[in-house]
């Protein structure tokens, strides 16, 4: 095991874009997605049926085909067509449309959208109809029902899932890799294409992923506990966390 | 122009046709190597023996927690550098390429093994204690028990993780393209480089997997009210 490439500050420039591209990408794609997913989760339970329809349908092709796929469809495909439409290259969204980092949250966000939606279709049909009802009575109009008693309601009930679909989106971050953005596995890739060393980079950035993994699970976990109305956690986790 | 798309569409659609039927035949085969190793897994995570557990374990939560494209890649340049050494080992100057067809397999059973493992693991546990009391109080050796008691019991548990797992195994043959390998998405991409048509051939080969997945669907569907026969409908 060869490390020494590690001193190198080019290198170290580069794993550090990698890692801060990664976070980034993370953490624009799981907000972006997550209010995606609402939309798409309400719109399937209560929106006019066309439109209802048309999120069923986005939701089983984007669950139904690879990621990879969908992420050379909007950055390959539909980002050389973009040109071609008179008047993008001037317009103010044009230096937007041109990164690849745009093209990589669009994908995830989309993609984020559709898995955590019906994650959340399922546990909004699970809130009991009484609940929903009492809000009525409370003289509630519906957004507020929505964003105080449903939602929120919800989602308590499906928050670990909710922090599986976080770490699945963090392990898809490499895939951007195959679009010219600078993440972990680029670096990584670079110091091996020039270093000829196989290994070390590849374990190095699997070993950044199993931390960070690490990290984000129990981050999650004191949300899980801290949530409102959340069941306090099973005495032996208690003890592990301070709180 | 329309008539030069569609020209490179019918030029490109058998290769691609083709590529889909690799991506299949890679799919089948490692998820039923991915079956295998699953068991295995679970065996081990619940076995009375402590190092064995352990080795379960390390194997479900470290392949779990890397991603798949990572993965992929380290065990591609491991698994055949490994190969290779062992060769080496036993018989001299003999170095053989393993071919990109065993590669993919081999890579993609492993990673579906660990994630069968935590599925199994889960279904096994859920059986009643009592049943497997009962076989053994019925004398049932080791192997007629896991036959007729274990398998049957956990299958209902099971299925709906196993389907899981193969929309994401069919889903993760895509990444073996990215090592160079020519399936569905491979041939796809030298499709759209060599027509230009980017967009089109990319939503070609997403309606293919799109057919895969949705097809696979309805297979699960039937298989799990095979093995629920017998159960009160939930």
């Amino acid at each position: 095991m060869d490390f020494s490439w590690l001193s190198d500050p080019f290198y170290q420039k580069a794993l550090w874009t990698g890692f801060v591209n990664t976070l980034w990408l993370v953490a624009a794609s799981a907000v972006c997605g997550f209010a995606l997913a609402v939309v798409f989760a309400v719109t399937r339970l209560r929106g006019p049926r066309p439109l209802a329809m048309l999120v069923t349908g986005v939701t089983t092709v984007i669950r139904g085909t690879p990621l990879l796929v969908q992420l050379f469809f909007f950055y390959d495909g539909v980002g050389r067509l973009l040109p071609e439409i008179p008047g993008v290259r001037e317009s103010l969204i044009w230096p937007l449309l041109r990164d690849p980092f745009f093209y990589g949250a669009l994908t995830f966000t989309l993609s984020v959208g559709a898995y955590t939606g019906e994650v959340l279709r399922g546990a909004l049909l699970s809130v009991p109809e009484g609940e929903l009802a009492a809000g009525r009575a409370f003289g509630l109009n519906r957004w507020q029902i929505l964003y105080r008693l449903w939602l929120p309601r919800a989602i308590q009930m499906c928050l670990p899932t909710l922090t599986g679909e976080l770490i699945l989106l963090l392990k898809s971050v490499p895939l951007v890799s195959t679009i010219a953005l600078m993440d972990l596995l680029k670096a990584a890739n670079m110091v091996r294409d020039e270093t000829f060393l196989v290994y070390e980079p590849l374990l190095l950035i699997a070993g950044i992923y199993l931390a960070l993994t690490l990290v984000l699970t129990s981050v999650m976990r004191l949300i899980e506990q801290r949530f409102p109305g959340a069941r306090p956690a099973a005495p032996k986790r208690r003890r592990l966390l301070p709180g | 122009m329309p008539s030069d798309h569609s020209d490179g569409l019918l030029e490109w659609l058998g290769p691609i046709l083709q590529g889909a039927l690799v991506t299949l035949e890679i799919a089948l085969l490692a998820y039923a190597i991915g079956l295998g190793l699953g068991l295995v897994g679970a065996t081990a995570r619940l076995s009375p023996w402590r190092p064995l557990r352990a080795l379960g374990t390390v194997y479900s939560t470290l392949v779990r927690a890397i991603p798949e494209l990572l993965l992929i890649i380290l065990l591609y340049y491991a698994g055949s550098q490994a190969l290779n050494a062992l060769l080496a080992e036993l018989g001299g100057d003999m170095h053989i390429e393993i071919s990109g067809f065993v590669t993919a397999v081999g890579v993609l059973a492993f990673v579906q093994g660990a994630y069968m493992t935590e599925v199994f693991r889960g279904a096994i546990q859920a059986i009643p204690r009592g049943q497997l009391e009962a076989a053994d109080a019925y004398g049932f050796s080791r192997s007629t028990r896991f036959y007729r008691i274990v398998l049957p019991g956990m299958l209902p548990n099971a299925l709906p993780g196993m389907s899981n797992l193969w929309l994401i195994l069919v889903k993760d043959t895509a990444l073996i393209s990215v090592i160079g390998f020519e399936e569905l998405f491979f041939t796809a991409q030298q499709a759209a480089a060599s027509t230009r048509d980017y967009a089109l051939f990319y939503a070609l080969a997403g309606a293919l997997y799109l057919v895969m997945t949705l097809g696979s669907n309805a297979l699960f569907a039937r298989a799990e009210r095979y093995v629920r026969r017998g159960q009160p409908s939930t």
